[in-house]
């Protein structure tokens, strides 16, 4: 059994690790597109405050453009943690959507030191080194409030997703399901934590033989059934709409931040060179039947030419 | 039986009804002030018998009613094959990696519902729900394209059939695609991009567009030069008309330069401005000889006419006259492109064309707004804000702000000039679109007009009457709208409402109140006389 609780863990791991790698370089292997920015574009630096741009500026070609990384981390951080769109755009469902992110977020927290603790332990530090204590007293406080967050947040999108007529019809048996292995996982890693391992000394010790590939029997049931449903849910969450995590780099820095013009730029212009020259088999009038098959040869023409014109 | 705003579902979209819903003109949001509102007007049996008007009250996209069921059949297979087309990165590289993470990452938290204009003026119809399209759309490419396991279950069931298809057509012009929704989402979905790709599917793929973006738009600017059917001498020969009147006029005596090579500038205007406006054509030509600047105007086909209807509908069209326009930039050498009052002309030839335009054809372009706030606030002409002392306030165009954060200048220009400038809210970024947005403005058939009162510019004359609520009453006022489509909009509203009679609402560009405050003109340059 704790050899199948350990695999399951590897497994998850490498489809977790897998699935996250092959979503972004399918989206960075994606050709050029064309500029769709929105506005507030977060690292246009003073002009961020009210929502303007570099094209605001005559000759902006000319112009320096900075680039505030900073404007950026300002709205991302806040977005990221305390869900501030949710907050200003959709507060009822804030109440329920915070606590669960939160919550994931001190899970992932709470994961975290429990593997820098392990591995702090294999390389020697002691138990009772500052630093360890010090990781040791985060991680008990980042455990049962992440689990706590986590169901009650879980719970709270159940119930509106079951009962919010604004929610119901665009809600389908996998937002269930997903809330539902939430709630279940993150339950199992309450009553482990309540019943089993209050200091997560057990959990440690586990992710210490998960790291040495020491692959010792775990000890206790409902630890192991903890780690399963954590694996679960590790290799289903980037396989799911959830890899919005992830995702959502692009979604904001790629496309609703992505205002970068080319000014005769060498790449750029390679870009747009490979992507006219894809084929096009677009079946309307004004667009196939012309004998033009490539977008540069389409763009050029003009259907509305007399014959003459055609034939040339 | 038609849907009512709360009972409308998912798949009622497949049923077979007369129409899906109908949005009670008692549940319209409620303006400020006394603004009547009749039921709807009946879509003209002819239209009815013709084309698939099965959505609503109103019949936008002209899709051909099928009569036979071969006819419905072929009616879904096209719209499959357009909609496989779209997510392969050959025939749609320009937006595929936008759309492909619409489709992927959508938590469907309904977030985008309360920033939509269109959804909260409908009172709250669930038809208008940014997310109600997206979602059907969605279903259906899970299902038939992606053809992805358990799909009902995943992303629930879809009835596809024709329905389903021609609905899912006519609902892709129930937005404006401003992308306010897509401003508010926390994960950078975009359900107005939906919006506008399955018109893509429709025009590019199926061959079905509305007539006043396609044949008598783009087609027809490609053919003669300009959606307005002026070609380059019939526009070059009104302009010199105007030049005269306004000359005459204004007391200012000016000529419109066109064709001028090596000129430093190439300033390109919706050419529906010399038709419909010819105030602002005349403002810009005074404006830009008075500051002394080296420019022209183009007579070249689609280089006089800055409208871009592609942006709306359809990739292909929109590169054709993209490339066009910067080819009769480059004919005539000119440093850069400079667009006029014409929101969706700014984006799609600044922005969008950014990365379609070849090497070469990439000249600089530009909003006029910075070059204007550069000659006003440096006082390159003599200006007398005391001549602007009505209440003014400013519409922000989508595509000007939201869509390219061109937001300061145009209110340092018109806080220089305006004294009693007063901003709606919310602005800038956040602004609401005028109603006309993604070519609405210049539609006026069936029932369409209705539908751009009571639905879509509903939320824009709710913050006009806000924005005067300390002056209500036939007291002069203006609002400045810096964009030809925006107009359109404004003053079908304005006329249908009598609020130049009743509310004392004149609306136009910026470029006006710059000329009627300038001391070498005439006073009187607007004027709030019925035309």
């Amino acid at each position: 059994m704790s050899i199948f609780v350990y695999l399951t863990i590897y497994a998850s791991l490498i489809i977790f690790f897998v699935t996250v790698m092959y979503k972004i370089t399918d989206y960075l292997k994606k050709p050029l597109h064309v500029r769709w920015e929105l506005y507030p574009v977060a690292h246009e630096g003073k002009k961020t405050s009210y929502g303007g741009g570099y094209l605001e500026e005559t000759d902006w070609w000319d112009k320096p453009r900075p680039k505030s990384r900073l404007g950026e981390l300002k709205v991302m951080i806040p977005e990221i943690l305390f869900l501030k769109a949710v907050w200003e755009n959709n507060r009822k469902l804030w109440y329920a959507s915070f606590p669960f992110h939160f919550g994931l977020y001190l899970c992932t927290m709470f994961m975290a030191l429990l593997g820098f603790a392990s591995i702090g332990m294999l390389l020697g530090l002691s138990k009772g080194s500052l630093i360890l204590s010090v990781v040791f007293a985060i991680t008990n406080l980042c455990g049962p409030a992440g689990f706590i967050l986590s169901i009650a947040g879980a719970a709270g999108l159940f119930y509106k997703r079951l009962t919010d007529p604004t929610l119901k019809d665009y809600s389908t048996f996998e937002h269930f399901f997903n809330l539902g292995l939430f709630i279940v996982t993150m339950t199992f890693a309450l009553l482990t934590w309540l019943l089993v391992d209050p200091n997560f000394n057990v959990s440690r010790q586990f992710a210490t033989n998960l790291i040495s590939f020491n692959l010792v029997p775990i000890g206790s049931s409902l630890l192991s059934i903890q780690m399963v449903l954590i694996a679960i849910l590790l290799a289903y969450i980037p396989l799911t709409h959830m890899s919005h995590f992830f995702m959502k780099y692009f979604l904001y820095h790629d496309i609703r931040w992505g205002d970068a013009p080319n000014i005769d730029s060498p790449s750029t212009n390679a870009k747009i060179g490979i992507v006219l020259n894809y084929p096009v088999t677009w079946a309307a009038p004004h667009i196939a039947g012309h004998g033009k098959s490539t977008w540069a040869e389409v763009a050029t023409f003009n259907p509305t030419a007399d014959a003459e014109e055609k034939k040339e | 039986m038609s849907k009512t705003k709360d009972s409308l579902k998912i798949n009622d979209v497949s049923k077979d009804t007369e129409k899906l819903a109908s949005v009670d003109p008692e549940d319209l949001m409620p303006l400020p002030g006394e603004f009547e509102e009749g039921p709807w007007g009946e879509i003209p049996a002819e239209t009815r018998e013709k084309y698939a008007c099965i959505l609503d009250d109103t019949c936008i996209l002209p899709i051909p009613l099928p009569k036979t069921k071969a006819e419905e059949d072929d009616l879904v297979r096209k719209f499959l094959s357009g909609m496989e087309k779209l997510f392969s990165k050959e025939n749609n590289w320009t937006f595929e990696p936008m759309l492909e993470t619409s489709m992927e990452h959508c938590a469907k938290c309904n977030t985008c519902a309360e920033a939509c204009h269109l959804y909260e003026a409908s009172g709250r119809h669930d038809m208008y729900r940014p997310l109600y399209r997206s979602e059907i759309f969605r279903r259906i490419y899970k299902k038939y394209i992606k053809k992805e396991s358990l799909s009902d279950w995943r992303n629930g069931p879809i009835d596809l059939n024709w329905r389903t298809v021609a609905r899912l057509g006519e609902l892709a012009y129930r937005c404006n695609i401003c992308r306010r929704c897509a401003q508010t989402c926390p994960i950078g979905v975009d359900n107005a991009l939906i919006a506008r790709e399955i018109r893509k599917i429709f025009s590019q793929e199926m061959g079905i567009a509305t007539p006043e973006l396609h044949d008598k738009g783009s087609m027809l600017q490609l053919k003669v030069g300009s959606s307005t059917s002026m070609n380059g001498l019939v526009a070059k020969d009104n302009v010199q008309f105007i030049d005269e009147e306004f000359s005459e006029e204004t007391g200012y005596e000016f000529s419109t330069p066109w064709d001028v090579e090596g000129a430093d500038i190439l300033l390109i205007h919706n050419a529906g401005e010399i038709l419909a406006w010819p105030e602002n054509i005349a403002a810009f030509s005074i404006i830009f000889q008075a500051a002394g600047l080296s420019y022209t105007l183009s007579s070249d086909l689609a280089a006089y006419d800055s409208i871009n209807y592609g942006v709306f509908y359809d990739d292909v069209q929109f590169a054709r006259t993209a490339i066009l326009q910067a080819q009769a930039a480059k004919k005539l050498g000119v440093k850069k492109i400079i667009l006029g009052e014409c929101g969706h002309a700014h984006k799609a030839l600044t922005v969008i064309a950014d990365r379609v335009l070849p090497p070469g054809l990439q000249i600089p372009r530009e909003s006029y707004l910075p070059t204007l706030r550069d000659i006003v606030l440096k006082d390159k002409i003599k200006l007398d804000p005391t001549r602007n002392n009505f209440p003014v306030t400013l519409h922000d165009p989508c595509n000007l702000t939201r869509l390219m954060g061109i937001i300061k200048p145009q209110r340092d220009i018109i806080k220089k000039i305006c004294p009693q400038f007063r901003e709606m809210h919310p602005h800038g970024p956040f602004n609401y679109c005028c109603g006309g947005g993604s070519g609405y403005a210049i539609m006026s058939r069936n029932t369409i007009p209705e539908w751009r009162a009571k639905i879509s510019g509903r939320k824009k004359l709710e913050q006009i009457c806000n924005a005067f609520s300390e002056c209500r009453g036939p007291e002069e006022k203006y609002v400045a709208a810096p964009c030809s489509n925006c107009k359109g909009q404004l003053r079908d509203m304005f006329e249908r409402y009598g609020l130049l009679e009743k509310e004392g609402l004149k609306y136009g560009g910026l470029v006006e109140l710059v000329v009627n405050a300038m001391v070498d003109v005439k006073p009187g340059f607007i004027s709030w006389e019925e035309e």
